[in-house]
């Protein structure tokens, strides 16, 4: 049986941790609505962008671009893989890695070299100590992600591909559903694929009339694939930012909880504890006055 | 007299959401405008000052490249990054200017030039509207 003291003090340590984990939740829940906030904001931007590009990609025939033509030769692959700075936030940054080694391993087994482009401390540092090589990583960056990082980013795999260094291009990042849904998902950067517009879209943009260009389709496409690239950069850094913190409250969440109920149990075990150490006491009091009387 | 409503958005913010009498766009293929009841249009941009005038009253806007779509009214201008010339940090633009100048001027093997070039010509464009203001 452990002493009253210990108990007592483990009490004390985990109603520590308890606050600790608390004022986590509440930090994350904080920048989780900043985070949301930015994906608010980001979201017309995007919406627009797929339309537009949508349209001219219904207007222009075949494959008249270097970044939708798919290469003859496979032989790398580059994975883009977003993942928090920090740990304490359940299995997400498990499950982002996961999915993108998962990814890797096909990619070799289809006999690609596989290549990292790491944004976030976890995937890099993780990615570094397999056998894959990190092109680029950055760390201590999701927490202030801007345009310009998913702008080097996207100009580096842009860049890559249109020179033949690269074949093939992946994004990995943790898609916010819902705050209790953070699931990894994988998508295709290169060869981009044309976005196609949905039926409710072109239901709401009402009558459709001839559009003047300026300069021609082919050019103007020309102009905005490689930047949709980027969207799509920014929009995987965006979602995999808020997941993180959607993903962190949750386990603190149950961190707290978690230590409310070893609380409960060490209170139990320190009454059991002092009440045993009673008994003794009474018994040895007892049994002393028992024997005077002989 | 109708309106045009013109959305300036960029991948962080709205800039300007505002019903507006014209505007003046610097398109690839030189500075066109753009009156209420345009026909549909869409037009690459590049690094310029964008204006528009509201009620006798001129407003200036850096836009750095993207494009501008106009449809049924609505002027949606995409770009990577826009600020109205009240907002433009000129300390920033200086610096931004002397940098790009000094990257020019080295022209090593590692130097990107047109990168260099395209944030020089952003930094002088800035610098011209903030005297505009």
């Amino acid at each position: 049986m452990p002493s009253l003291k210990d108990v007592k003090m483990k009490i004390v340590g985990v109603g520590k941790t308890k606050q600790i984990t608390k004022a986590m939740n509440m930090v994350a829940s904080a920048k989780l609505r900043g985070a949301q906030n930015r994906i608010e904001r980001f979201r017309p931007y995007a919406a627009k962008y797929r339309q537009v590009l949508a349209e001219l990609a219904s207007k222009v025939e075949g494959n008249c671009h270097p970044l939708l033509t798919e290469h003859e030769e496979k032989k790398v692959c580059v994975i883009v893989l977003t993942t928090s700075d920090r740990g304490l936030c359940g299995s997400f940054n498990g499950n982002l890695i996961a999915a993108a080694l998962k990814l890797a391993k096909q990619k070799t087994a289809d006999g690609m070299t596989v290549k990292f482009i790491c944004a976030g401390k976890k995937g890099r540092d993780t990615v570094s100590k397999s056998q894959y090589e990190v092109i680029l990583g950055y760390g201590d960056r999701m927490g202030r992600v801007d345009f310009p990082l998913a702008n080097t980013v996207a100009q580096e795999v842009i860049h890559g591909y249109e020179t033949l260094a690269i074949d093939e291009a992946y994004l990995v990042y943790g898609e916010f559903v819902s705050m209790g849904q953070q699931p990894p998902r994988t998508l295709q950067l290169l060869p981009l694929q044309a976005p196609e517009n949905s039926g409710e879209e072109e239901a709401n943009a009402g009558p459709r009339c001839e559009y003047l260009y300026e300069p021609n389709e082919e050019k103007l496409l020309a102009e905005l694939l490689p930047s949709y690239v980027k969207v799509q950069i920014y929009r995987g850094m965006l979602d995999t930012a808020c997941s993180e913190h959607a993903a962190r409250m949750a386990a603190m969440d149950n961190a707290t909880r978690n230590c409310n109920e070893m609380v409960r149990m060490l209170t139990l075990l320190y009454n059991k504890t002092r009440q045993a150490a009673i008994t003794s006491d009474l018994i040895d009091i007892v049994g002393g006055a028992e024997a005077l009387n002989g | 007299m109708s309106k045009l409503q013109l959305e300036v958005v960029t991948p962080d913010t709205k800039v300007v959401s505002e019903a507006v009498d014209y505007v003046s766009c610097p398109g690839i293929e030189g500075e066109f405008g753009v009156l209420p009841q345009h026909v549909s249009m869409l037009s690459g941009l590049k690094i310029g000052a964008l204006r528009y005038d509201n009620d006798g009253k001129h407003q200036y806007v850096f836009v750095s490249g993207g494009f501008a779509d106009v449809n049924n009214g609505v002027m949606s201008v995409l770009a990577e990054s826009a600020e109205i010339a009240q907002d433009i940090d000129t300390a920033r633009a200086q610096a931004a200017k002397a940098r790009a100048e000094q990257r020019l001027s080295e022209r090593g093997e590692k130097v990107d030039v047109v990168r260099a070039e395209a944030a020089l010509q952003r930094a002088v464009v800035r610098i011209q509207l903030a005297q505009l203001r």
